[in-house]
């Protein structure tokens, strides 16, 4: 791997306008209440382009492109859900819950279900462990993509991410996330649309030299010259049609360095560290899971009905765990009413479906050239090795450049803001004071942990972790939410009930998918993606617990759903009371920078 | 109406007398006959736990708009609401049901129309493989049409929920 200096100065540069835009506006920030809030003061739009700065993170970035690569038509379904998400905020929670002043789950928690301390305790836990799940992915994509175009260890990335988001969290707290995600919004996309549209005119063009055969054809990619592979993570391989290789290393759990002959229909276990040499020509094999044959890899469907539930799991949990994650309720309180809150998120729809015509291209258009990621399972690398692919030269490492930096904005903009809002949940429900430092020392914790995680564990597909972090979103929180706005009858016993048996079954799911992935089993589709079956228990449990403890409903319920669904014009909206922050003398100061300042 | 109105005073407290109030007749649903007619104007006392979720047939609020066209009494009705007296009750429970009824049926007509693809994907292997031209009609399908679809179905319901509550503030302030 050499080293391509257009890369860094791209990194460079990201870094040092997310730095500046970071400390320009955070010169600002002087209260506590300032430094969370950002003062309700930021406009709708921007506040979208945030948003989707904030929720764009490596998984839609790089995953979903990925996933393209290796399943097809199927894995179309993640950029829908991952929009579709934002459709069932705005329907069922973005006005009410902007009204009910809660600023983090925990606070609607309390607020709604007038809960104990132990209960908005036992939320916060949650929502530690959301953003932990996927704070991880992140990180360690940021690892891949380092190791993938530069010549540097895995953990690198990882750590330079860390750093860099720490720094800018303790620095400016929202007010600078606000324009930083806002920035970073038009950076992605304009680093994900260029490649497509310049990579897709080569391509038209017959300008990018030879490809891995027909995407309808009734067979496997095809390597176009002789390829060398390395295996970097132990995988599962499997050949569509007898292949013969040349491999050195552990196959099969036996040390070999001769030819070797894969026959169709088993698996083949590589280890890590192992050499595969395929002859021009060679059908390409593929890691477990993915889509062998083109002609299946682009129909929808073609996995049958397991392969049905596994979607309709997978659509579950993406379209009501958007509503639960931690770092895209915060962004709404900054909305000044709910009807911005709502005309927020129909911007928000707009710039996403904006964003994610561009990924999947870039995914078939992998599937043509760097069909190798199908053999070292480091699919989610696709897009940024895509370019110099299909472009030799300065032309391809410009490219390279551009899409590498749009990748590192991403773990950017959703670390800061994962680390950002579950700090602040740390901060002010597990820790003593709540103030400042505080909201500080919870940052470093946030930060360092997930980093350790993501050294630590095995490195798993982006948008499989990442459709684990939905899940769990959508069992625990998505059934408070939409129960809590809606239902008069909802009680804290049953809120936490219901988060206990959906979480539960999540985590139960989780730690399958974990020892499967040391010991190499394939797990049937819903324990994959357990959604299908937690988000409806959650809501059941939910029910059922508050109808039996029917006596502890809170006796303001009546003018709690007044504040939630009364027109922002008559004037109940509630607004998170400003003791609770900071001290006396910040409180007035706030009161008299209030109207001077934009 | 216009009597209790009128005679009414607005301190407000413990001091209010429960109010017998005769609502316009086409208001008079099963709940709000079923409903003893004095009751305390504190909350939770209410039994209607099970509004949200089992909406009865659609009211008409725009008729109490006609009745009282004419009067000033803009503060009135937003008394009535911060007090939860059984009428303001009523009142937003309508607004709640109505904006939970047009979330559910923008939710299930998305619902329906996309998630409806993957069952006709397997079921019809034909329509799976079907193309435009050289593209794949299932690319076109699942990579390009749902995200204007979710934009619009965004769009319609921004509006009809913000006319909703418009509606809903024109008749309070009215």
């Amino acid at each position: 791997m050499e080293l391509n200096p257009w890369v860094l100065t791209g990194v460079a540069l990201v870094g040092i306008a997310t730095f500046y835009l970071g400390h320009r506006s955070s010169r600002m920030a002087h209260s506590t209440h300032d430094f969370l809030l950002a003062r309700r003061t930021v406009r709708s739009q921007r506040n979208a382009a945030a948003i989707s700065g904030e929720y764009l993170s490596a998984a839609s970035f790089l995953g979903v492109a990925g996933v393209v690569l290796a399943e097809g038509a199927d894995a179309l379904w993640y950029p829908i859900g991952f929009a579709a998400g934002f459709l069932a905020l705005m329907l069922f929670v973005a006005a009410p819950l902007r009204r009910s002043g809660a600023y983090t789950l925990p606070d609607f928690v309390e607020g709604r279900l007038a809960a104990s301390r132990r209960i908005r305790v036992f939320a916060s836990f949650v929502v530690v462990l959301i953003g932990i799940l996927y704070l991880i992915p992140q990180l360690q994509g940021a690892g891949l993509s380092f190791a993938a175009v530069l010549p540097t260890p895995m953990w690198l990335g990882a750590v330079v991410v860390t750093v860099v988001v720490m720094f800018n969290v303790v620095a400016g707290g929202m007010r600078s996330i606000t324009v930083v995600q806002a920035f970073q919004y038009w950076l992605k996309l304009f680093a994900i649309a260029v490649p497509t549209f310049v990579l897709g005119a080569v391509f038209l063009g017959g300008g990018a030299g030879a490809h891995s055969g027909n995407l309808g054809a009734e067979a496997p990619p095809a390597f176009t010259e002789e390829t060398t592979v390395e295996v970097d993570t132990p995988v599962v391989l499997r050949v569509d049609e007898p292949t013969v290789l040349h491999a050195d290393g552990v196959v099969n759990g036996s040390p070999v360095d001769s030819q070797l002959r894969w026959a169709e229909g088993v698996g083949h276990e590589v280890d890590a560290g192992t050499t595969l040499r395929f002859g021009e020509g060679a059908a390409v094999p593929v890691v477990d899971g993915a889509q062998e044959r083109n002609s299946s890899w682009l129909t929808p469907g073609s996995d049958g009905i397991g392969g049905l539930l596994g979607t309709y799991s997978l659509i579950l949990a993406l379209f009501l765990g958007t509503m639960g994650l931690p770092h895209i309720l915060v962004r709404f309180y900054t909305n000044p009413d709910g009807k911005a809150a709502r005309r927020t998120t129909v911007h928000v729809l707009l710039l996403l479906g904006l964003f994610y015509l561009f990924p999947t291209m870039l995914g078939a258009l992998s599937r043509l050239y760097v069909p190798e990621l199908l053999v070292t399972g480091e699919r989610d690398a696709a897009v940024l090795l895509l370019p110099s692919a299909m472009l030799p030269g300065i032309a391809g490492q410009v490219v390279t450049a551009i899409v590498f930096a749009g990748a590192f904005a991403a773990f950017l903009a959703a670390a800061s803001g994962l680390v950002f809002s579950v700090a602040g949940v740390v901060a002010t429900d597990l820790l003593p004071a709540g103030n400042v430092r505080d909201f500080r020392i919870a940052t470093v914790m946030m930060a360092l942990l997930p980093l350790a995680l993501a050294i630590v564990l095995r490195p798993t597909d982006l948008t499989l972790s990442i459709g684990m972090a939905f899940a769990l979103a959508a069992s625990t929180f998505c059934p408070v939410l939409v129960l809590g706005i809606w239902w008069r009858g909802l009680t804290a016993r049953g809120a936490v009930s219901g988060m206990i048996a959906g979480g539960g079954i999540v985590l139960t799911a989780l730690v399958a998918n974990l020892a499967a992935g040391y010991t190499g089993a394939t797990l049937p589709s819903l324990v994959q993606q357990p959604a299908l079956l937690s988000v409806p228990v959650a809501f059941l449990v939910t029910v059922l617990a508050s109808k039996v403890t029917q006596s502890s409903v809170p006796h303001n319920v009546g003018a709690i759903m007044l504040g939630m669904h009364a027109p922002d014009p008559l004037g109940f909206v509630q607004d998170r009371e400003i003791p609770r922050y900071g001290h006396a003398e910040e409180r007035i100061r706030l009161g008299k920078r209030r109207h001077g300042d934009t | 109406m216009s009597q209790h109105r009128a005679s009414h005073s607005h301190q407000g407290g413990q001091h209010r007398q429960p109010r017998v109030r005769t609502p316009d007749p086409t208001l008079r649903t099963r709940r709000s006959r079923s409903r003893s007619p004095v009751e305390g104007t504190r909350a939770g006392q209410l039994p209607e736990q099970n509004q949200v979720d089992a909406p009865t047939k659609p009211k008409r609020q725009r008729v109490v708009l006609a009745e009282r066209g004419h009067q000033k009494t803009g503060l009135r009705p937003q008394v009535e609401l911060a007090q939860q007296t059984s009428w303001g009750e009523m009142l937003i429970k309508d607004l709640i049901s109505v904006q939970f009824r047009l979330a559910v049926v923008i939710g299930l007509i998305v619902a329906v129309l996309l998630g409806g693809l993957p069952l006709a994907f397997v079921l019809a292997p034909g329509f799976a493989e079907l193309t435009v031209g050289t593209v794949p009609l299932a690319w076109l399908l699942l990579g390009l049409v749902p995200f204007p679809l979710l934009f619009g179905a965004g769009m319609l319901y921004n509006r009809i929920a913000e006319r909703q509550e418009r509606t809903f503030v024109d008749m309070i302030e009215s």
